[in-house]
């Protein structure tokens, strides 16, 4: 399987990601710079996190005009894998690939520490590796991860079981501890923690690893029976 | 038309204009002695700028020379942008500390932000990839102004929003707190680097006819004569000079790190420099005068924020962001392509010349023609007049006894409570720590671990410096501050290589403070010599007094080492029950200027700690030595609070656990006596002889199941507290203040 890491003008967590998939999941990945045409040769999208353009605007604002944004809408309505985190959920708000919107953390700080995660849903591309309300240690960084929709869209993301993570004690202020959503067609995953940043033991856990794990093993499934 | 407005030579000479600059009349002569004329507007503020102490280190030189510099370790020694340690197998590391105390004390947020810049800029300017930040802070006592909270929220907000933007980990540091700093408090802020040899990078302006090219951001009015400024009193005129503070962008500082990264590759480049303080006219003189070249510009070329600059203003602008490159005539192409990528200014704006002279053009004139030596290496130094101060005849001549302490568990938990010792999870809590993903031991433990991604190395970085020992006896002080750090390096698993240092002090004009500077320094050459960690570059930070009270002598030292395996990475929390505690090092009678000192009496007075540099050397090689064997469970430097706070920090990160202590002799001596040269150590019980044949160290006591520390005393219990009473009161300590 061969991932993009999308590279916007002042990401930085793109090697974080990068070395993620290629050091521990053991999957080919290259990056790939904001000005791209085509996204067709990758299987599946990271837009990592970190900050994009400054963020001086609004988290995710400017990046969502880039070039390369065409091509990450055509990929996820391909069916593609894509995943978003921190800024690249911001992202895919700003960009509309997700409901909702993100304030600043209630606490007004950035916050940066291991947080638990519980999985309300392990039945997607993008969480079949873990069990249901299996509880993951992931570390957030953030200053805008107070995650806001509307009532109508809350009903709906619960009613079709699109909240896939929520933290077991709410750091930010999010709507109803909501920490990660997919889209409606399931193939869109916008997350605050960043499962990149827990793949390796000696850095303090490997919960992570199953995520990128989950969407290579869809992804195999998905390819034999076509084949 | 503005240029028009400026004084003529006669006037600056006459009405005394340089003097505003922050010129004497001596060196208004020597300028004047140089040029064989009386200097410009624009030429009275290169000089004016460049012999400030931030850029010429006027008053400080004659102590620095004492420092030792060389090694077979060091590739780069001071006088680059940063200096440079070999780690084997063909990598280095960078690292350089810089205070920006000024700004910080006028414009907290902007000040330490472009303080993280600054350093940040020296680092990648060597070729470098900077992997990590630390910063150690001087505020005066929370509870004493909302002044004082709101310069260490500002202060503390600014290192995270720039460094959390750019996406370089903040790991580690220190935070003090103390009267002195009230008015003037410290941001020194230190970059480490990862590079490979064959990428190092020098700041020279070598091959006569390149191209001198400017890169990054456009110049703006901001930070004129911000060196000045930083070299001079703080008053109650100071908020005047906010103007003198830049402001930050750290989206652009990436783009520019990511650009120069990829310049760095090519052998188009030359040389780089940042455009630090003194911008534009000290990266331009210094890398002639390094190379022993010229360079002449177009100021009409630079690239400009604002209309209508004269050359006065676009030389001394601190603008952030920028850098000035050499590279080879006619590949200028190869260069502006990359920067292109990353939307980034870079124009070519002068050559190398042969005659060693800093020649500026504005408008077809020449604006200015100084020799660069003369601005750079030959500016004027100082050898100040010292005097030993009579408030340290006074310290070392009190007799000191033992404190009367009447509820040891009441004044243990009292202790951690202490700002300086209590929890500063509310400070690393807003820096990204972890981006990169190399962060193995994270802020909170003796030194901040990072791996060398792709090896089995590792680095522990840490700066220390208690300045209370300083003040009562700097050079005592000095040997404790180098002492700690390599302590620190050597409780997390690593072998200290170098250290960079960052020396904060009050007024050189004074005797008595220049008398600080002198002693203190001595004493940290002396332990830099014995523990064999040179000095590979630092910064120089002076005059910090508000209306004429100076704050405690603070030369901070940042301190690097080298963890050969990752396996030898150890932390100071206790591990598991049943492992043994053991303590290494001498405990005496001393309190002078200790925490309990402090807490007691409301201030500090006698003698310091004392410190055998040959004692503390044998101490750290044994440990080193026991946890690269792999005999070490946790390993914790004692420091302030003395043993008591040393256990109560193991057990409190311990997730759970509790440790039994017995203890002999004076129990206030034992539990909170700051004797140096001292570690806590943990073992597991099968490690118990070998360790023991190694160390020497004395078992005092056990990791225990129960949550709870208790501390023995001849056989009868002193102290018997819960662990979660002792965490509540050194987690909440911080919030609790600044609520």
């Amino acid at each position: 399987m061969k991932f993009a890491v999308i590279v916007f003008p002042g990401s930085n967590c793109d090697i974080d990601m990068y070395h993620a998939i290629k050091d521990e999941l053991g999957e080919e990945v290259e990056y790939v710079w904001h000005t791209a045409e085509s996204l067709d040769e990758y299987d599946g999208i990271l837009l990592p996190g970190g900050f994009s353009y400054g963020d001086y605007l609004r988290t995710g604002a400017i990046a969502r005009f880039s070039n390369v944004m065409k091509e990450v809408r055509k990929a996820a309505e391909a069916g593609k894998p894509i995943l978003g985190v921190c800024n690249g959920f911001q992202i895919l708000l700003e960009a509309g690939l997700l409901p909702g919107a993100m304030k600043r953390n209630e606490s007004l700080k950035f916050i940066c520490r291991p947080v638990k995660l519980k999985v309300e849903n392990n039945t997607t591309m993008f969480s079949n590796v873990y069990e249901k309300d299996e509880v993951i240690m992931i570390p957030i960084a953030h200053g805008e991860g107070n995650y806001y929709c509307d009532e109508e869209t809350l009903a709906k993301l619960k009613e079709n079981n699109q909240i896939v993570f929520t933290y077991e004690s709410n750091p930010n202020g999010s709507l109803v501890d909501i920490a990660g959503i997919i889209n409606e067609k399931g193939n869109v995953l916008g997350m605050m923690p960043h499962p990149e940043r827990a793949v390796d033991e000696l850095l303090g856990g490997a919960d992570g690893l199953k995520l990128f794990q989950s969407i290579v093993k869809q992804w195999r499934e998905s390819h034999v029976v076509n084949a | 038309m503005s240029l028009m407005l400026e004084p003529s030579p006669q006037q600056i000479k006459e009405e005394e204009i340089y003097k505003t600059m922050g010129l004497t009349s001596e060196e208004f002569e020597m300028a004047e002695k140089i040029l064989g004329r009386t200097p410009n507007y624009t030429e009275t503020g290169l000089f004016a700028v460049m012999w400030s102490e931030h850029c010429s280190y006027k008053n400080s030189k004659p102590v620095l020379k004492k420092f030792p510099v060389t090694g077979p370790q060091v590739l780069q020694g001071p006088g680059e942008g940063a200096g440079i340690v070999d780690i084997g197998d063909e990598q280095a590391v960078v690292f350089k500390i810089e205070s920006h105390n000024h700004p910080s004390a006028i414009e907290p947020y902007q000040g330490a932000a472009t303080g993280v810049g600054g350093i940040i800029r020296d680092v990648f300017s060597m070729g470098a990839r900077p992997i990590a930040m630390l910063n150690s802070l001087r505020f005066g006592e929370l509870d004493s102004s909302a002044r004082v909270r709101y310069l260490f929220k500002e202060v503390v907000a600014g290192i995270a929003g720039y460094g959390n933007c750019i996406g370089i980990p903040t790991v580690g540091g220190e935070i003090q707190f103390e009267a002195s700093y009230e008015g003037n408090p410290l941001v020194n802020a230190m970059c480490v680097g990862l590079i490979d040899h064959k990428d190092i990078q020098k700041g020279q302006a070598k091959g006569i006819g390149n191209t001198v090219m400017y890169v990054g951001a456009k110049t703006g009015r901001d930070g004129i004569h911000g060196a000045t400024f930083a070299s001079e009193e703080l008053t109650d005129e100071s908020e005047k000079d906010r103007p003198a503070v830049q402001v930050g962008d750290p989206f652009m500082e990436k783009l520019l790190l990511e650009a120069c990264l990829e310049v760095v590759k090519s052998d188009a480049l030359v040389g780089i420099q940042d455009m630090g303080a003194a911008g534009l006219a000290s990266s331009s003189s210094e890398m002639a005068s390094k190379a022993g070249t010229g360079i002449e510009m177009n100021l009409d070329l630079v690239p400009q924020r604002e209309t209508g600059m004269t050359a006065y203003e676009m030389m001394l602008s601190e603008s952030q962001e920028r850098m000035l490159l050499v590279v080879k005539a006619g590949r200028e192409g190869e260069i502006q392509e990359i920067f292109k990528k990353y939307d980034l200014d870079c124009v070519a704006i002068g050559k190398v010349t042969d005659d060693k002279m800093l020649r500026l053009l504005h408008k077809g004139e020449v604006v200015a023609e100084i020799a660069a030596d003369a601005l750079a290496e030959d500016a004027p130094v100082y050898h100040k007049p010292s005097s030993e101060p009579a408030y340290y005849r006074e310290f070392q001549a009190m007799n000191m006894e033992v404190p009367q302490v009447e509820n040891l568990e009441e004044t243990l938990i009292q202790l951690l409570k202490q700002p300086t010792i209590a929890s500063k999870e509310w400070v690393y809590d807003q820096y990204d720590y972890m981006v990169r993903t190399n962060t193995v031991v994270s802020p909170g433990s003796d030194a901040a671990v990072v791996r060398v991604r792709g090896t089995r190395k590792a680095l522990a970085m840490t700066t220390d410096c208690n300045s209370r020992y300083i003040y009562l006896d700097p050079e005592t002080g000095g040997k404790i501050a180098v002492a700690e750090a390599a302590r620190n390096i050597v409780c997390s698993g690593a072998e200290p290589l170098a250290i960079t240092d960052n020396l904060n002090f009050g007024n050189p004009e004074k005797p008595e403070i220049f008398w600080q500077i002198e002693k203190s320094t001595d004493g940290m050459s002396e332990a830099c010599t014995v523990l064999n960690t040179p000095v590979i570059g630092g910064n120089v930070s002076l005059y910090n007094e508000t209306s004429g009270e100076a704050i405690y002598p603070t030369p901070v030292v940042g301190m690097v080492g080298l963890v050969k395996d990752v396996d030898h990475i150890t932390t100071q929390s206790f591990k598991e029950a049943g492992d043994l505690i053991y303590l290494l090092g001498e405990t005496k009678d001393e309190f002078g200027g200790s925490e309990l000192q402090k807490l007691l009496n409301g201030k500090i007075f006698g003698q310091s700690p004392s410190i055998d540099l040959e004692v503390e050397k044998k101490y750290q090689k044994a440990v080193l030595e026991a946890i690269q064997a792999g005999l070490v469970a946790s390993a914790h430097d004692l420091a302030e609070g003395g043993l008591s706070v040393a256990v109560a920090e193991s057990v409190i990160g311990s997730n759970g656990l509790g440790a039994k202590i017995n203890t002999e002799g004076n129990i206030v001596t034992a539990l909170f006596s700051e004797s140096q040269s001292r570690f806590l150590l943990t073992v597991k019980k099968e490690n118990q002889a070998e360790f023991e044949k190694i160390t020497g160290a004395v078992l005092i006591g056990e990791v225990t199941e129960e949550p709870t520390l208790q501390i023995v005393h001849n056989g009868e219990i002193v102290i018997n507290t819960p662990v979660e009473t002792l965490e509540s009161a050194w987690r909440g300590a911080i919030p609790c203040l600044l609520s």
